[in-house]
């Protein structure tokens, strides 16, 4: 067998090529944001950001101020004008640094964004995507930690993903862009480096030319027979390490990256549930009204007769996000918290 | 600088010196903890410790004051413990906010310190609430709100001044113009090129000042609390300034600027320019003010010691003040 030489990108280069293969395929992309490109106005800085996680560099230089937009702070301002340009022909991609900073443009994504297309009967389209950035572990605190998936899933017809590495992330971005509906996708701080490092998934094999990942498919990384871990993002990496320690006790653990939120993709929780009978759902957010409480629900309802034990939420404690480093340890659900979980309905 | 001391007294110039010098040393003190990697990395407020000092200078314990994400020169000025401060830094249980806030989110209310804010323009509106709150209560109490330019963008500053203004409440608008938000330039980000014309707008009074000369920040700061003391309602101020650092952490300025504009700001330093207008009017020796100096790193050492030899949080805290306690 011939061996294919890896093309490893880091999770930021991924979503960084995504993008520039979208620009360069439809004019009618545009990009709005704080610091996207940075520098704005003066031609010796331009791009001196790229974007505070440097997913959108190099774009201003090859298209242009016109479509690669640099925003005053002002959320609600460039959501709407996202919403409005979505409305008239372009395609935009909004870049909400931060998902706590939905509560600046909440109005515009819940009020506006997820209901135009349903309360004008159908008549407008809004092909636009807003990436925004989630979890803890930067030493951040309680403003700029935040998961806050099961906020924008509530609203009807809100698509969103959560990519879990470098491969899965530029195919769901690539999705999001050319779906004709809104789009949000959660790109997880440590995924992506935080704000400085490599991040984590280099390894991973990443097609140069573009793709789609479809949205509303989860991916099965590992196979397994005992207990089905799902993991949404970051978590799904912690799930992948569970999982070898639950080797090393003797159990088979099946792994779930959900990566569509809305919708989900039910049969795959379906189908690996009914296999292993046993499930630990693996969620950063809040577990009060969360993604995790969705699953559970989903299976209780769906796959009970085949359940061994009831389903077990694993999320961050009911809290928000704290600052010390020895509190936010112990924030982020950790491959042993998940083993020990699993571990108390496999043993 | 312009004025003379005469209608300062000499306590008050003091007080504002030892503020402007004791925020500077806290401050390098907090970047050195950031470069050697002991936290993640602080919003540094070196060179704008002019505009919190003029203006806190004016204020008294019941007086409110609200932040944003940089605001260590705030919390200073306003009177709380640098011990704490730093504690709360690195995150020790005896950090002002018990570790649980870190560096954006420092609050003090029994200084009247009702915190940083991490969300740019978020506490406009609750700063505007604080001065409702001393107003219907009839007492004299006044509530000044920081924000920088990339602020003024924000329709929450739009909407408190216009309540502000037809509650006639006691609160300062109090814009720090470091000229950046992030690294887009105040030139390109805000409309009019002034952030103190829009009071016009809503009815109030708009002052630009020199945010890096204490004396005229302080002046101008006067009659706005006084104003706003009386009942006669809110004042924006507009404070010129710099921060000689990045935005946040790492990041290098020298991405978006440029060195001279940098040694401009530096040139017009707030500390150099009052030691000067000090020694020349007679007010305090050279010899006095490297002892103040020398007192100020004494005390940001002593803070430092305080937060290291300090525990951290106990891991039950991770679940307490939440409001609910859930089972």
């Amino acid at each position: 067998m011939v061996s294919t030489p890896v093309r490893a990108l880091t999770y930021a280069q991924a979503v960084n090529e995504s993008f520039h293969q979208e620009f360069e395929r439809d004019p009618s992309v545009i990009l709005m944001g704080e610091d996207v490109a940075g520098g704005a106005g003066r031609d010796e800085f331009e791009d001196a950001w790229g974007g505070v996680f440097k997913l959108t560099g190099g774009l201003i230089a090859k298209y242009g101020p016109d479509r690669v937009r640099d925003t005053p702070i002002s959320e609600n301002g460039f959501m709407g004008a996202a919403v409005g340009a979505a409305a008239t022909g372009l395609r935009p991609i909004a870049d909400l640094m931060f998902v706590g900073f939905v509560g600046v443009c909440g109005d515009q994504i819940f009020n506006n964004m997820s209901k135009m297309h349903y309360m004008f009967g159908g008549k407008v389209n809004l092909p636009l995507t807003v990436i925004t950035s989630t979890g803890a572990g930067v030493g951040s605190a309680a403003q700029h930690s935040e998961t806050l998936y099961s906020i924008f899933v509530h609203f009807p017809g809100l698509k969103c993903v959560a990519p879990s590495n470098p491969y899965n992330a530029k195919g769901l971005h690539t999705a999001a862009i050319r779906d004709n509906d809104p789009v949000i996708v959660f790109n997880n701080k440590l995924l992506m480096g935080g704000a400085r490092g490599p991040g984590t998934g280099a390894g991973i094999h990443v097609p140069e030319d573009s793709y789609e990942f479809p949205i509303g498919k989860a991916d099965r990384p590992r196979e397994g027979t005992d207990v089905t871990l799902i993991g949404i993002s970051y978590t799904t990496l912690q799930c992948l390490k569970a999982a070898e320690i639950l080797e090393q006790k003797g159990f088979s653990a099946e792994v779930i990256d959900l990566l569509s939120l809305s919708p989900l993709d039910e049969d795959a929780i379906l189908s690996s549930v009914k296999k292993t009978r046993n499930v630990v759902i693996v969620d950063e957010d809040y577990p009060m009204c969360s993604m995790a409480s969705e699953l559970s629900a989903l299976i209780a309802e769906q796959a009970f007769d085949f359940l061994d034990s009831p389903p077990i939420r694993l999320c961050a404690p009911h809290a928000s996000v704290p600052y010390s480093p020895v509190l936010e340890a112990e924030y982020i659900p950790s491959p042993e918290k998940i083993a020990q979980s699993a571990l108390s309905i496999l043993e | 600088m312009a004025k003379s001391q005469s209608s300062i007294s000499k306590d008050k110039l003091m007080w504002m010196y030892e503020t402007l010098v004791l925020i500077r040393r806290f401050e390098e003190q907090a970047k050195r903890e950031a470069d050697q990697g002991r936290i993640l990395g602080t919003h540094s407020a070196i060179g704008e410790e002019a505009t919190p000092t003029g203006i806190c200078a004016h204020l008294r314990d019941d007086d409110y004051v609200l932040g944003n994400h940089r605001s260590h020169h705030h919390c200073i000025a306003k009177g709380v413990d640098i011990n704490e401060m730093m504690a709360e830094l690195l995150g020790k249980a005896t950090g002002t906010n018990k570790g649980k806030g870190g560096t954006m989110h420092i609050a003090d209310a029994t200084k009247g310190m009702l915190g940083a804010n991490g969300v740019v323009g978020s506490n406009i509106p609750v700063a505007t609430g604080c001065a409702l709150s001393a107003k219907v209560q009839g007492k004299d109490s006044v509530s000044v709100v920081f924000f920088g330019d990339g602020a003024s963008s924000q329709g929450s500053l739009h909407e408190s001044m216009n309540l502000a203004a037809i509650w006639n409440l006691p609160v300062l608008f109090v814009c720090e113009n470091n000229r950046y938000a992030e690294s887009t330039p105040f030139e390109y980000a805000v409309a009019g090129q002034s952030v103190a014309n829009r009071a016009a707008g809503y009815g109030m009074p708009g002052v630009t000042v020199d945010g890096q000369n204490v004396i005229e920040v302080y002046e101008v700061a006067g009659e706005a609390v006084e104003r706003a003391r009386k009942g006669d309602g809110p004042t924006l101020i507009e404070a010129m300034t710099y921060r000689y650092h990045g935005h946040f952490g790492a990041d290098n300025p020298m991405g978006y600027r440029t060195p001279e504009e940098q040694k401009y700001y530096e040139d017009k330093d707030c500390i150099i320019a009052m030691e000067q207008f000090l020694v020349d009017n007679g007010t305090a020796t050279k010899k006095q003010l490297e002892e103040i100096d020398n007192d100020a790193k004494a005390r940001v050492e002593k803070a430092t010691q305080f937060a290291i030899d300090s525990a951290y949080p106990d891991p039950s805290e991770l679940l307490s003040d939440v409001y609910i306690k859930y089972p």
